[in-house]
């Protein structure tokens, strides 16, 4: 069988069991619906969690980034999954103990107002939808890279399938697809990287590899890659061009804003308890740190990989790669590789013979020889084009599709799962139509989530003409980080904290930062002009402190929570101690889970 | 709910948790911020196998460290319930 075929036999039986999952779980009522019945099983809970966290660009793009970063991509792996210790410290278990749905119900409820709860409900949503773009996004590509359909239909397959088991399942449909659809893309991910690190370090474990000797010699292989790269005017895979102060920045926004993201949170309203959410926190972190310890070291290996074996190689434009490539070798020369001839074609590869010598020169800014780069690679080459590098079965191509399938579905549908819970919950159950029955508002949900699969559709179409979506994910950490996070950070550890503090520091954060994106990404700002010389990536963090420190200024100057709430706050500190409380519990009682 | 539990001492578990967290927090912040970024070209002199030391804790010993770190919580955190009577299911 060919490769083709193979994606389409992994896609086929992925498919067919997710939705064969989604038949089995269908949810009964909205505590089945938002939050899964509060029970389930903190390891499982764990592997959603890390289906829900890796997204498309976690799979397909990371190692890519890092490949090209080098240090400068330690950001991504230190602020994806830093994030973690925070959640698990500081908010999960009290999130969880506070025995609600959705991260605006906390807010709403510990800042008693529906003004808080909507502004919540705008971040959540914002947030949300900026996310989900980039994942649709992802499904149509996958889509029409692999298994030659249209991009369009790509994305109404990608939305027909969540729609199965978001609209039916909720949580408990989405929370049950998540763990398999872990479990095929950690496989697919790791299989390729173990034989790359085989061949490139001899090592059957990449973060040993990583740490190891380019096989057959006493080289370090991170020596071998700075050298290698430095020869031809990059800089060193070891260092960045970034300033300390601003990977600092980036690092700790995407870290805050992991914490802030609605959709990770509400996964952690799923367990038993506050003991399971901490334990959870943990699990998920391990299946994270097996994608995110192994990526890095694909990054540096595809890149010692791809600079070896196609610099000055000779390009071969024939259509008969096999004779040509021979001719080459018996001349003495390097043909250009096959996996780069097969991935010429999607354009995630390109060669142009600037000095038409034939040969494909790969070169930094800085070349030592002064020629011109020819070779141009997109990031997602380096995780696609592994096992063709590796040289395995045209079955582990299919592998990957599924798995890069698998990675962009699980995150739109905890993503579409926040867009609808916001819509269905918060906008309609406790804010506009209070009186509404169970029934009544597992019905909304289910449309609310029908209509969000078809917004994020819509989006991913749209997407597609605009080229932007890789930098508006820095709004979803920026907003997540100054907007949601200082305010359930305070509403937990600081009883004093109020409704005006909470409503000032929401608001700052969220203006402040969209502002500052807005203005560098879209609005023609220079780096000259970054505040304390941090890029738009990073400004989240700054921003936080101002919300921080704007929503403690009003909130001492400003009369303090009423007692019913403060008795909350003390609550929601110690597990097993949560009793319902006069306001702060008006609208809806807390949930026991255990 | 609780009121059986007559030994809870609710005040003294929260500040031990704060305690606890704060001193995991450090560690969480020296790890990754500390050894991955700021003292990142004084570690790299040292190397771990063939890694300089500071780029090795960027992209891979903060993980390790955010990992272990994570599940020591869980451990004192549940040590923390017992001496101070909270009820756990």
């Amino acid at each position: 069988m060919d490769q083709t075929t193979w994606s389409y036999v992994f896609v086929g039986v992925t498919f067919a069991l997710y939705i064969g999952i989604a038949i089995w779980s269908r949810a009964g009522s909205t505590d089945d619906f938002y939050v899964a019945g509060h029970d389930v099983n903190p390891v499982l809970n764990g592997m959603a969690t890390a289906a829900d966290w890796m997204s498309a660009a976690s799979f397909l793009s990371m190692a890519g980034l890092i490949a090209f970063l080098g240090y400068g991509g330690s950001v991504y792996l230190m602020g994806w999954t830093g994030g973690y210790v925070l959640l698990a410290l500081l908010l999960a278990p009290f999130l969880r103990e506070f025995g609600k749905f959705t991260v605006p119900d906390f807010v709403g409820d510990r800042y008693y107002s529906s003004f808080a709860r909507v502004v919540a409900v705008v971040c959540a949503l914002f947030v949300s939808f900026t996310y989900i773009a980039g994942q649709m996004k992802g499904v149509g590509v996958a889509f029409s890279g692999f298994l030659g359909i249209e991009y369009e239909w790509g994305i109404v397959i990608g939305m027909v399938i969540v729609f199965f088991y978001a609209v039916l399942g909720g949580m408990k449909g989405i929370t049950y697809t998540q763990v398999a659809q872990y479990c095929v893309l950690i496989f697919a991910y790791t299989v390729p990287a173990i034989f790359i690190s085989l061949i490139i370090t001899d090592n059957p474990i990449p973060q040993l590899g990583f740490i190891g000797e380019v096989k057959g010699t006493d080289v370090s292989m991170l020596d071998k890659l700075n050298q290698v790269i430095s020869d031809l005017g990059f800089l060193e895979y070891t260092s960045t061009s970034k300033s300390m102060f601003d990977v600092f920045c980036i690092t700790a926004a995407l870290m805050f804003g992991t914490a802030g993201l609605p959709h990770v949170i509400i996964r952690f309203f799923t367990v038993r308890n506050p003991g399971a959410a901490r334990i959870s926190a943990g699990y998920a972190l391990v299946f994270i740190a097996l994608l995110y310890t192994t990526a890095p070291a694909v990054g540096a290996f595809a890149r010692l990989n791809f600079v070896e074996t196609v610099n000055e190689a000779t390009y071969i434009s024939d259509e008969n790669y096999e004779a040509a490539a021979t001719t080459v070798l018996a001349q003495g020369g390097k043909p250009v590789p096959q996996w780069f001839k097969n991935w010429e074609k999607t354009g995630l590869v390109g060669f142009e013979d600037k000095n038409s010598d034939g040969l494909m020169q790969i070169r930094g800014p800085a070349a030592p020889d002064g020629l011109a780069n020819e070779v141009d690679a997109n990031n997602d080459i380096f995780v696609l084009a592994n096992p063709e590098i590796a040289q395995l079965p045209g079955w582990v191509i299919g592998l990957v599709v599924a798995g890069g399938l698998a990675a962009a579905l699980s995150t739109a549908a905890g993503l579409l799962m926040v867009i609808s819970s916001a819509v269905s919950h918060d906008l309609c159950r406790r804010t506009l139509f209070k009186n509404m029955s169970d029934t009544t508002e597992l019905r909304v949900a289910r449309i609310s989530a029908a209509g969000a699969v078809l917004a994020a559709g819509l989006l991913g179409l749209y997407a597609s003409q605009l080229g932007f979506v890789a930098q508006v994910v820095a709004f979803a950490f920026g907003l997540a980080a100054a907007s949601l996070f200082p305010i359930i950070f305070l509403g937990i550890f600081w009883k004093r904290m109020n409704k005006e503090g909470a409503i000032a520091a929401m608001l700052t954060g969220l203006v402040s930062t969209f502002g500052y994106i807005y203005y560098f990404k879209f609005g023609g700002g220079s780096a000259e002009q970054w505040l304390f010389g941090v890029s738009p990536e990073g400004i989240g963090f700054v921003f936080m402190w101002l919300a921080l420190g704007v929503g403690i200024g009003v909130a001492l100057m400003t009369p303090a929570p009423p007692q019913d709430i403060q008795d909350l706050v003390e609550d929601i500190r110690v597990p097993g101690n949560r009793h319902d409380h006069g306001i702060a519990d008006s609208g809806m009682h807390p949930i026991d889970g255990s | 709910m609780s009121e059986s539990a007559t030994k809870t001492d609710a005040k003294g578990y929260w500040s031990a948790t704060l305690k606890l967290t704060t001193v995991l927090l450090f560690i969480w912040f020296a790890c990754s911020y500390g050894a991955g970024i700021v003292f990142r070209d004084f570690l790299d002199q040292f190397s771990i196998g063939g890694a300089p030391l500071g780029f090795w804790f960027a992209q891979q010993g903060a993980i390790y460290f955010f990992v272990a770190l994570v599940f020591y919580y869980c451990w004192a955190m549940k040590r923390l319930e017992k001496k101070y009577g909270v009820e756990t299911q």
